[in-house]
């Protein structure tokens, strides 16, 4: 292919995610990736690595810790800090709660008191721009986001007030106090990240992957049965072969009934699949047509 | 040394297909929303939960069929107010390419969209009402994506059932577009005549219009040639940043990371460095997986030089004997992107262009240019949310420039106001774009 100079997707959307990392580190003061151990931070990371190489990722992580976080996640987490010698900063919902930053919702999600927990974290630590691994293909909202998407003093996001983002000439200049959140992987899909994911061998947390696990079946939704989900009164739990799209809070992420054990099965099965993966296994976005958009103008990643 | 090929594993799909990037222009009447909705539901990109919840407000809205231009409303501001205010950019694939669509509304006061979906775009998707025919506003987008470099216009004259089928009508306007496409100098232009509501050659061919001896709009999206469109021959490396490991088995690398903004690349190449031009040897080009044979646009790379010589980011690599323009006085044409503030005569900016910000002075408004009829209205005092103008530049230190018909990379600059740091201008340095 590179006899006639065309380069394939996969390589002009990484070419592209490097870019705008490279641009962030060279412009911003302090910038941080948000990483929740989930695929798509593990791509941005991975794609981090790319842009400096063989130099070390020149900024920290931040794990937002719910404190409800499936272990195979934390343990992938933890392999990546050690292969990559990166300063992680973790920023504890649960202390938020024990402290009175933020209270429990009724619901038990923690998805969206968050958001403070990230904001205090991130004032603190005086970051400027934090990457995050938002897709535009994931929601409506996001559809309209910029890649270099600005937030006032409070860490908020106003869609009708966004910067015009033309060529790929990003403007990151702020106030003091003000920041960037930054999504180089804007232009990614589903699939585009699961073949990414294959191709470049990328170590991801083995939830991913369809093994047989014991779950119990709530409105259709699969909940695997642990500490975060166990069994309520009456209700049974059955083994079936199931993995997860999306690994958000343990207590509130649904597994799909999947076959696909291997990163290959897994590409064929998302290009074949009928939902997308937020309608399929999020309960927390299934409140109202404009919760992301709510979400996003509070500060949320 | 390898060549960077695609990843060797990677599934079929993805490893022969490529990215092709097209805006959408029309308003809400001409059946833009309902053509993309068309292009996701017909090339099955449309989930089951998205089509659920089209197929549940359409009927809560009391209509007969699935409305699909609802898959492309985004933010709850936008549908309680019935408007499209932004950019919004969807995704599809095929098993030839994958698209990605900048959907920009249409409306006069949103310019500004268009040029921002336009920017980036290989294809400027035009829709033209039949029963309406050629009007203001289609104008007004074809002049805008020839003003934006996009190299292929492709112009769907939808709702065709509503006139019969009628090549007649569809001729017509075919005719009147072209007449005046060939004074703004299109480099590709092509008709290709649709119903986006019944489906009639968006994906399927239309067996309603027999006479019509294209393709349908997918195909002839997925046969476009768009590598010859990017410019292989001029040399230009805007210097991102610089990799210095500091660790010790790697204290004396020194690599020059960014994007080929032009030009092909490969070691062994005699490079000149602006501004110092000095001359030196390209040692090798590398990227995460090692040394490649060459790098070419849009690959993001780290050259290492034979030479140290003094270079930083802003700063540009060329070949000696084709070198962009270095300069402080730029000519212009800006589309100005600012609600609050007009753009006027003596007032400063920041300036990004490639990877290098300085301050510009705005010396001159040589004229404004009415973007309905492509006419110029001399000297005008300001320049106005969305208006067009041709301007002329003063910045703080060189920048390395060339036409932007001839390069999109290094021809584009934005302007910052910088008490607000808000993109208040996109420019595109040089020749007009159009043949007035």
């Amino acid at each position: 292919m590179s006899v006639s100079h065309v380069l394939s997707q996969l390589r002009s959307l990484e070419a592209e995610s490097i870019h705008i990392i490279r641009e962030v580190v060279a412009e911003m003061q302090r910038p941080c990736l948000l990483f929740s151990g989930g695929k798509d931070s593990i791509v941005m990371l991975h794609l981090a690595v790319k842009a400096f190489a063989p130099a070390r990722v020149p900024f920290p992580i931040m794990h937002v810790d719910t404190g409800l976080n499936f272990p195979s996640v934390l343990d992938c987490r933890d392999r990546w800090v050690d292969r990559l010698g990166v300063q992680m900063v973790v920023a504890s919902v649960q202390d938020a709660i024990d402290r009175g930053l933020v209270r429990e919702e009724p619901n038990g999600s923690r998805n969206r008191i968050q958001t403070p927990v990230l904001l205090e974290a991130a004032e603190k630590q005086g970051f400027d721009a934090l990457f995050g691994g938002g897709r535009r293909d994931e929601e409506k909202a996001r559809a309209k986001e910029r890649v270099f998407s600005f937030r006032d003093d409070f860490g908020q996001w106003d869609p009708k007030n966004q910067r015009p983002e033309i060529w790929s000439l990003y403007n990151g200049r702020v106030h003091q106090g003000e920041s960037i959140r930054v999504f180089p992987l804007s232009n990614w899909t589903e699939l585009d990240i699961w073949s990414y994911i294959e191709a470049e061998a990328i170590d991801i947390p083995d939830l991913y992957f369809a093994a047989e696990r014991e779950v119990v079946d709530r409105s259709g939704m699969l909940f695997a049965v642990n500490e975060f989900t166990p069994l309520r009164d009456g209700e049974q739990a059955q083994v079936r072969s199931v993995r997860y799209r999306t690994v958000g809070d343990a207590n509130l992420t649904a597994a799909v009934e999947s076959a696909a054990g291997t990163l290959r099965e897994i590409v064929d099965e998302v290009a074949a699949v009928r939902l997308t993966e937020r309608g399929a296994t999020r309960g927390d976005d299934k409140v109202s047509e404009a919760a992301m958009e709510d979400r996003k103008k509070e500060g949320y990643f | 040394m390898t060549t960077l090929t695609e990843p060797a594993d990677a599934p079929e799909v993805q490893r022969t297909a490529d990215l092709l990037r097209f805006a959408t222009a029309g308003s809400v009447d001409d059946g833009k929303s309902t053509l993309i909705g068309r292009l996701l539901y017909d090339s099955k990109s449309i989930f089951a939960d998205q089509l659920e919840s089209v197929e549940r407000v359409s009927k809560d809205r009391g209509n007969d069929y699935a409305d699909l231009s609802l898959l492309t409303d985004g933010l709850r501001a936008e549908r309680e107010q019935g408007i499209t205010i932004d950019v919004a950019y969807r995704y599809f694939a095929t098993p030839r390419r994958k698209f990605i669509i900048a959907d920009t509304p249409g409306h006069i006061q949103y310019t500004r969209n268009m040029v921002t979906g336009a920017s980036t775009a290989d294809v400027a998707l035009i829709l033209v009402d039949a029963r309406k025919g050629v009007l203001e506003q289609s104008r007004r987008h074809a002049y805008l994506a020839t003003l934006l470099g996009v190299p292929h216009v492709v112009v769907c004259v939808n709702k065709m059932d509503l006139v019969d089928w009628s090549e007649d009508v569809y001729e017509a306007i075919r005719a009147e577009f072209s007449d005046f496409a060939a004074r703004l100098r299109v480099p590709d232009l092509s008709f290709i005549p649709i119903s986006a509501l019944a489906g009639d050659n968006v994906v399927h061919r239309s067996e309603n219009m027999p006479w019509f001896d294209g393709s349908p709009l997918l195909s002839h999206l997925e046969r476009l040639h768009v590598a010859s469109d990017r410019n292989l021959v001029d040399v230009r490396f805007p210097v991102q940043y610089v990799i210095r490991p500091q660790s010790h088995d790697a204290r004396d690398y020194r690599g020059y990371a960014g994007t080929v903004a032009s030009g092909v690349m490969k070691p062994g190449d005699r490079v000149l460095a602006l501004p110092s031009g000095l001359e030196t040897t390209i040692a090798s080009i590398e990227t995460a997986e090692g040394p490649v044979d060459e790098a070419f646009p849009p690959m993001s790379v780290t050259v290492r030089l034979a030479d140290e010589i003094d270079l930083s980011r802003g700063d540009m690599l060329c070949r000696p004997a084709n070198t962009p323009t270095v300069t402080q006085d730029l000519d212009a044409q800006v589309c100005w992107m600012d609600e609050s503030v007009p753009l006027t005569v003596g007032r400063k900016y920041a300036i990004k262009h490639t990877t290098r910000w300085a301050r510009a002075m705005v010396k001159d408004i040589a004229y404004r240019i009415d973007v309905n009829s492509g006419h110029r209205e001399e000297g005008p005092a300001e320049i106005r949310l969305n208006e067009i103008a041709r301007v002329q530049l003063r910045v703080t230190q060189p920048l390395f420039v060339d036409p932007y018909q001839a390069n999109r990379q290094t021809g584009a600059f934005i302007l910052v106001d910088e008490a607000t740091n808000k993109t208040v201008a996109a420019g595109m340095i040089g020749s007009p774009a159009h043949g007035h």
